[in-house]
């Protein structure tokens, strides 16, 4: 409040008080950034390309509020309000997309999120070394893969001429019975990732005191007491943190992998919030009205984090930021 | 003494022929049990079946690909050994054409955009990794803020068309060139180096810059090292700029041309995609996919066992805790 004004040297200042005074006297900002032009320079690339690639495409989200034609441009097309929002939360088949949306991530959540941490215990629990390391470089690999590659590994082992696909299948075609589309996507998630998943769980379990095992065990508590007791509560911070993330992202679920398998289902089935964007916006050309989804979709997606981050805090817990 | 003796004699007894495989179980704690005998046959059919699962549709497709065309029509459209297996389809494949120009495009954006990325996330970095920078901490807000709220797809698309860089492989490497969660990863490793090495460095004399080049950049090949393969993964592994930003498929680099193949079903030389009828795939689809599936799988498959090392050594561990 005072920053603005000169400040007196006066000796009843406490030195690194709270009143913003510093222990040494503090030369103004600019003579301060003159002394560290190099830092600043090396900064520039990347603060421009922030400001370029995020905060002027966050700007860009106005279209939302406008009937928006390219060749008029961003400024000169015409305000509509929120004439875009109201004819989304009319259109059926924006519903069906966050439906689609939110039940591929509820799926997602209950079979795909617990997996990582079961394998990373199954791993850590191994004796040898040797075994853990080549293990461990063979479920990486996955998340090295394009969901390209994934889908087409797909195709070749479910799909009508794959291994398990034509005449050894149980259902016809698996890779293109709407119903079966959302458990699918899951399942795609969780050969990809699921290995890839296990690191942090693996780093935490690394940092475990063993003394506490220990002593557990010195107690009398069996394998599963020394479980409960021991592992789980020093992986809750972890476990939270994870879920936080997950539950600010729940509208977004694997854009890339969806648009590749959308069309063999249709978009009854296989439309989420994301295709919804790309297939009205870029390829229906009906720019306000998709931006207008995609920016519905940023602000549940941030209001979901800090609620989630706030319920973290009030249980005692770090969460993502403070 | 005698008492290691005899423990060794048993435990030689005991896993005689896992131990030589294997190598030796690291010494179970005093306090742990001998997992029991039905744990360990469960542990065992487990990581054995997690590494089939991943292994083998990459082994299948490596067969097919090297499978002759009328060997794969036999069989139905995959094969998991080849009785005769012939490096034709990739020679044909690899003879000039679509797969062949895309593949020359994958390369450069790869290498481009890596080297963009990692200039541009080294410089961030190190900027926003010393404490004395007066602007460090509202630049690292803004940065962290982009996290909260990513910028939507058509906000993305009208801000690459403004800059004009539609049709240009501009378009592939500069919106995504920083990634946040690299650059808070290498942030975290910078602050991690020894607080004496800076002091001594700037008892010599040394700029922002030489302490940059000469002391933090040889320290910090492991996380580079990293970094730089999940850049390059990135850009390799994405097809969906391409679509979106690359008006002629002609251009488009291998995952995007690849794409068709995946979303158009066995349609490799098919109606949509005439671009690739000249691989004369028309013969025999699945083993040109496979061996097209094979081509964008092999570079990754090659710089994964030089960088996996790192991934459990620390290297992520610091930047989770930060």
């Amino acid at each position: 409040m005072t920053s603005t004004l000169p400040r007196p040297a006066s000796p009843e200042a406490p030195p690194g008080g709270r009143s913003g005074t510093a222990p040494r006297p503090r030369r103004s900002l600019a003579a301060r950034l003159r002394g560290q032009r190099t830092l600043l320079l090396l900064a520039t690339p990347g603060i421009v390309y922030f400001l370029v690639f995020h905060y002027a495409a966050l700007f860009g989200n106005v279209i939302a509020f406008k009937d928006f034609v390219p060749f008029q441009g961003v400024w000169e097309s015409p305000w509509v309000g929120l004439d875009n929002f109201e004819r989304m939360f009319n259109d059926p088949a924006f519903w069906q997309a966050s439906w689609n949306t939110l039940a591929i991530a509820a799926l997602q959540l209950v079979f795909f999120f617990p997996l990582p941490l079961a394998l990373a215990l199954l791993l850590h629990s191994l004796a040898r070394g040797r075994v853990r390391a080549l293990v461990q470089s063979v479920v990486y690999l996955p998340h090295f893969l394009s969901w390209v590659i994934v889908v087409a590994l797909f195709q070749q082992m479910l799909g009508p001429t794959g291994m398990f696909g034509g005449d050894v299948a149980f259902v016809t075609d698996v890779l293109s019975d709407p119903d079966a589309f959302k458990p699918l996507m899951v399942a795609q998630i969780i050969w990809k990732d699921c290995g890839w998943g296990t690191i942090i769980f693996l780093a935490a379990l690394s940092q475990v005191n063993h003394d506490l095992y220990e002593s557990a065990a010195l107690d009398g508590a069996g394998p599963w007491r020394r479980f409960w007791h021991v592992t789980l509560p020093a992986l809750r911070p972890i476990l939270i943190l994870l879920l936080i993330m997950r539950l600010g992202d729940i509208l977004t679920v694997g854009f890339e992998q969806i648009l590749l398998q959308r069309d063999a289902v249709g978009p009854e089935a296989g439309e989420v919030l994301d295709t919804f964007v790309y297939f009205h916006g870029v390829l229906g050309a009906d720019w306000g009205y998709s931006a207008a989804a995609g920016l519905f979709k940023g602000v549940v997606g941030a209001v979901l984090v800090f609620t989630a981050n706030r319920i973290a805090h009030r249980l005692g817990e770090q969460g993502v930021y403070k | 003494m005698s008492a290691t003796v005899v423990n060794r004699a048993d435990r030689a007894g005991r896993t005689g022929l896992v131990h030589r495989v294997l190598g030796p179980a690291e010494e179970r704690p005093a306090w742990q049990e001998r997992p029991r005998l039905a744990t360990r046959v469960g542990k065992v059919v487990a990581l054995v079946g997690v590494c089939a699962l991943v292994a083998v549709p990459l082994l299948v497709v490596v067969a097919t690909s090297l499978a002759s065309p009328d060997e794969v029509v036999e069989n139905g459209g995959w094969v998991l050994w080849p009785t005769d297996p012939t490096l034709a389809t990739y020679r044909d494949i690899l003879s000039g054409g679509t797969i062949t120009h895309s593949l020359l495009v994958s390369v450069g954006v790869t290498v481009g955009g890596t080297l963009i990325s990692l200039f541009g996330t080294i410089t961030l970095a190190y900027a926003l990794s010393r404490d004395h920078f007066s602007l460090r901490r509202p630049l690292l807000l803004m940065v962290l803020f982009t996290f909260l709220f990513p910028p939507s797809m058509l906000p993305s698309y009208l801000v690459v068309k403004n800059l004009g860089l539609l049709d240009t492989y501009w378009a592939l490497t500069l919106p995504v060139a920083i990634n946040v969660f690299n650059l808070v990863i290498m942030r975290g490793f910078f602050q991690g180096l020894p607080k004496e090495l800076y002091d001594a460095a700037r008892i010599d004399g040394a700029g922002e810059l030489t302490v940059l080049t000469r002391i933090v950049l040889p320290l910090s090949r492991p996380v580079i090292a990293v970094i730089g393969l999940f850049y390059a993964v990135g850009y390799w592994n994405s097809f969906f700029h391409a679509i979106l930003y690359l008006n002629d498929s002609g251009d488009w680099p291998l995952q995007a041309v690849l794409q068709t193949v995946v979303t158009q079903g066995a349609a490799l030389g098919g109606n949509s995609s005439d671009a690739l009828a000249d691989t004369g795939a028309l013969a025999a689809p699945q083993s040109y996919q496979m061996a097209t599936v094979v081509i964008a799988i092999l570079p990754i498959l090659v710089v994964y066992p030089f960088v996996q090392r790192y991934f459990t050594k620390g290297v992520l561990t610091g930047a989770i805790k930060s």
